[in-house]
């Protein structure tokens, strides 16, 4: 097994609800409710799930631009949360995001060029200004844009080349982590491709992790190596991707599989669909022991009561299912 | 069966501040009573500004509808007078948008949304209309109609307030539903209630669909026949089991190639369409897939027509369509 780059255990965030300057708090939304799992180096881990499942406010804690309530995240062997905030601007040059809005996420007023140069000159990378472009064209040719598109501005460039600037610039800092937060999910179907192939060379290229948060399964099924499924904050099931999608375990990953509809019409009369009851239940307020079960077609009494804890069933492969 | 909704020709434009963009060039299609027909395609492609045109909402002076006909139960509707117009909407053709929460007002309650459109084109009474409405909440799945009705949008989720809108586009018995991307806004399992709600409603009450989407799972579990647009035409047209089975047009056949699918084993890498979305205001000449197109030859300079291919109305424009067909098969 390969080194651990990234260590997880018990993260927790709550977001208080009220409490403003004239009402009192009124309660406590637990976006993330004790998540643990590990990355390895050189590895992709997708983390899906449905909105509102915690997977982005996650991604926002492993990059500590939101402050944990409790746990560990240790990244290269150091513990982030306890870290002052000099030695983690440091760190951050080794931990970068891509965002899913190419365009609220490239500043209209700076040029590609600017865009991508601005973390070089404030990290004090590259300090000779000439030097800076030059690495600034050298990465929009590695993300397979022109040269020339540096002197462009984001509002001349289409999604999908929006989404190579923003990998671009998240590759300027010689990363050993990106963080991926739906990365293709704003881009139109076929640039979705173009991007996800981008993604992968790079990974060989450079030798990056990455963490794919992302709710199309099927798109992180091409690219995780092993995938974390969550739901209302917690992780209910961890396993390598063939083990995931070919036998799932937990019935919320199953339903999950199911309801992506396929494009074949003779498969999809066929195909028995798995539709869930009700909706996902409010953070605020989540549901005692397993926090599937109002909606799980397979429930039990215990399953109200008892929290289930994630268990390896087989090696590799854990849920958090009372019948799993 | 007969045709329900039978576009032609229909062109409509928008001026801009780069030049006339046509969004929807001169497209043709139709729906039988009772059956779901899909519009796919990317942003841009006109599908959506089709469906604003059946309903006659374009607006002026920027957008127009330059030509065409739409013959709905065989009547045009680009010849009906506003009021005349005003009658079809809601009763006769109803929409279903994609972000339920635009689109509902937000200070009035669900109930005055449902049983508006039943007071004004059918002149039902206050409490007949709420008896309905309570009816129609049943219908699409919403416990407790009673206390729900005097709700307002807020109250209710994401896809509940789909829910409220479905119910309202049922509420005076429409024959065709326009549904704009109707589950794209949501969450997968709640996507599949959606969408198997909508089949199951269309097919206890025999009312037509249109359903606009860019995903193409969605078309192959819940269509009859589909029509796939590209830079405001359409370039193939089949049943949704022929066009999946037998793609005929190159772009067509790209967009199956480039979506990873969860019912095969996992590829190496993806098969994108390589090159950018059009931009209508710079077309190419000819077919505007051509810059990105592998199958690409000298002729693709002069646009190709939307030709059938069998005597099934299996239709694609592209000039090199019977190579595509062996092309497809090889790599199936």
């Amino acid at each position: 097994m390969s080194e651990t780059l990234l260590e997880v255990r018990d993260l927790v965030k709550h977001f208080p609800v009220g409490g403003g300057v004239l009402s009192k708090k009124t309660g406590i939304v637990r976006a993330v409710d004790g998540v643990s799992f590990d990355l390895h180096r050189g590895e992709t881990l997708g983390l899906v799930g449905e909105s509102g499942c915690g997977k982005t406010t996650t991604g926002r804690c492993i990059l500590q631009l939101e402050r944990p309530t409790s746990g560990t995240i240790r990244f290269q062997g150091e513990e982030l949360t306890t870290l002052p905030p000099t030695a983690m601007r440091k760190l951050r040059r080794h931990m970068q995001v891509i965002f899913q809005d190419p365009y609220s996420s490239l500043n209209p007023r700076m040029t590609i060029g600017q865009i991508i140069e601005e973390p070089l000159k404030v990290h004090a990378i590259v300090t000779e200004a000439p030097a800076r472009a030059e690495r600034a064209r050298d990465l929009l040719t590695q993300v397979g844009l022109l040269p020339q598109h540096a002197k462009r501005y984001p509002h001349q460039l289409s999604g999908g080349q929006r989404q190579r600037v923003g990998i671009a610039r998240a590759l300027a800092m010689e990363p050993a982590l990106i963080v991926c937060d739906e990365p293709v999910s704003a881009l139109d179907v076929s640039i979705q491709a173009q991007i996800v192939n981008l993604l992968e060379d790079l990974q060989g290229r450079f030798g990056l992790t990455y963490l794919f948060i992302a709710h199309d399964l099927s798109v992180v099924r091409h690219i995780s190596d092993r995938v974390v499924v969550m739901y209302l904050g917690k992780v209910v099931e961890i396993a390598d991707r063939t083990s995931l999608y070919e036998a799932p375990l937990h019935p919320y990953t199953r339903a999950l599989l199911s309801a992506v509809p396929i494009p074949d019409p003779k498969l999809e009369a066929r195909r028995e669909h798995i539709v869930l009851r009700g909706e996902v239940p409010s953070p605020l307020n989540p549901p005692s022991g397993c926090v599937f079960h109002p909606r799980c077609p397979v429930a039990i009494a215990r399953c109200a009561a008892e929290v289930p804890a994630l268990r390896e069933i087989t090696p590799g492969h854990c849920a958090a299912c009372h019948l799993a | 069966m007969a045709k329900l909704l039978q576009v032609n020709h229909l062109r409509t434009t928008f001026a801009t501040s780069t030049g006339l963009v046509r969004a929807v060039d001169g497209v043709s299609w139709d729906v039988e009573e009772g059956e779901t027909v899909a519009l796919v395609g990317e942003s841009g492609c006109g599908k959506s500004v089709s469906a604003l045109s059946i309903m006659r909402l374009i607006a002026p002076p920027a957008g127009r509808i330059e030509s065409g006909e739409i013959f709905f139960k065989g009547r045009d509707l680009l010849r009906l007078s506003d009021e005349e117009m005003r009658e079809v909407r809601g009763s006769e053709i109803a929409m279903v948008f994609q972000e339920p929460m635009t689109s509902l007002n937000p200070v009035l309650t669900v109930g005055r949304q449902l049983t508006e459109g039943m007071e004004i084109h059918y002149r039902t009474q206050p409490a007949a209309a709420r008896a309905r409405a309570l009816k129609l909440l049943e219908m699409v799945g919403i416990s407790d109609p009673e206390r729900r009705l005097p709700q307002y949008p807020h109250h209710f989720s994401g896809g509940m307030r789909q829910r409220i809108m479905i119910a309202m586009a049922l509420a005076c018995n429409p024959q065709l539903i326009l549904a704009d991307e109707p589950t794209t806004a949501l969450d997968v399992t709640i996507q599949a209630q959606i969408l198997e709600l909508m089949r199951n409603l269309s097919r206890e009450l025999g009312v037509a669909m249109l359903i606009i989407t860019h995903n193409l799972g969605v078309v192959a579990r819940y269509a009859d026949r589909v029509n796939v647009m590209y830079a405001g035409r359409i370039i193939e047209q089949a049943t949704a089991a022929e066009l999946y089975a037998n793609p005929r047009h190159p772009y067509t056949l790209g967009l199956l190639h480039s979506v990873p699918r969860l019912d095969e084993p996992r590829r190496a890498r993806l098969d994108p369409i390589e090159g950018q979305p059009p931009d209508l205001t710079r077309l190419p000449p000819g077919c505007a897939f051509q810059p990105r197109c592998k199958y690409r030859v000298e002729r693709c300079v002069e646009a190709p027509p939307l030709v059938p291919l069998d005597a099934a109305g299996h239709c694609a424009a592209c000039w090199e369509a019977a190579n595509i067909a062996s092309a497809s098969r090889v790599t199936a």
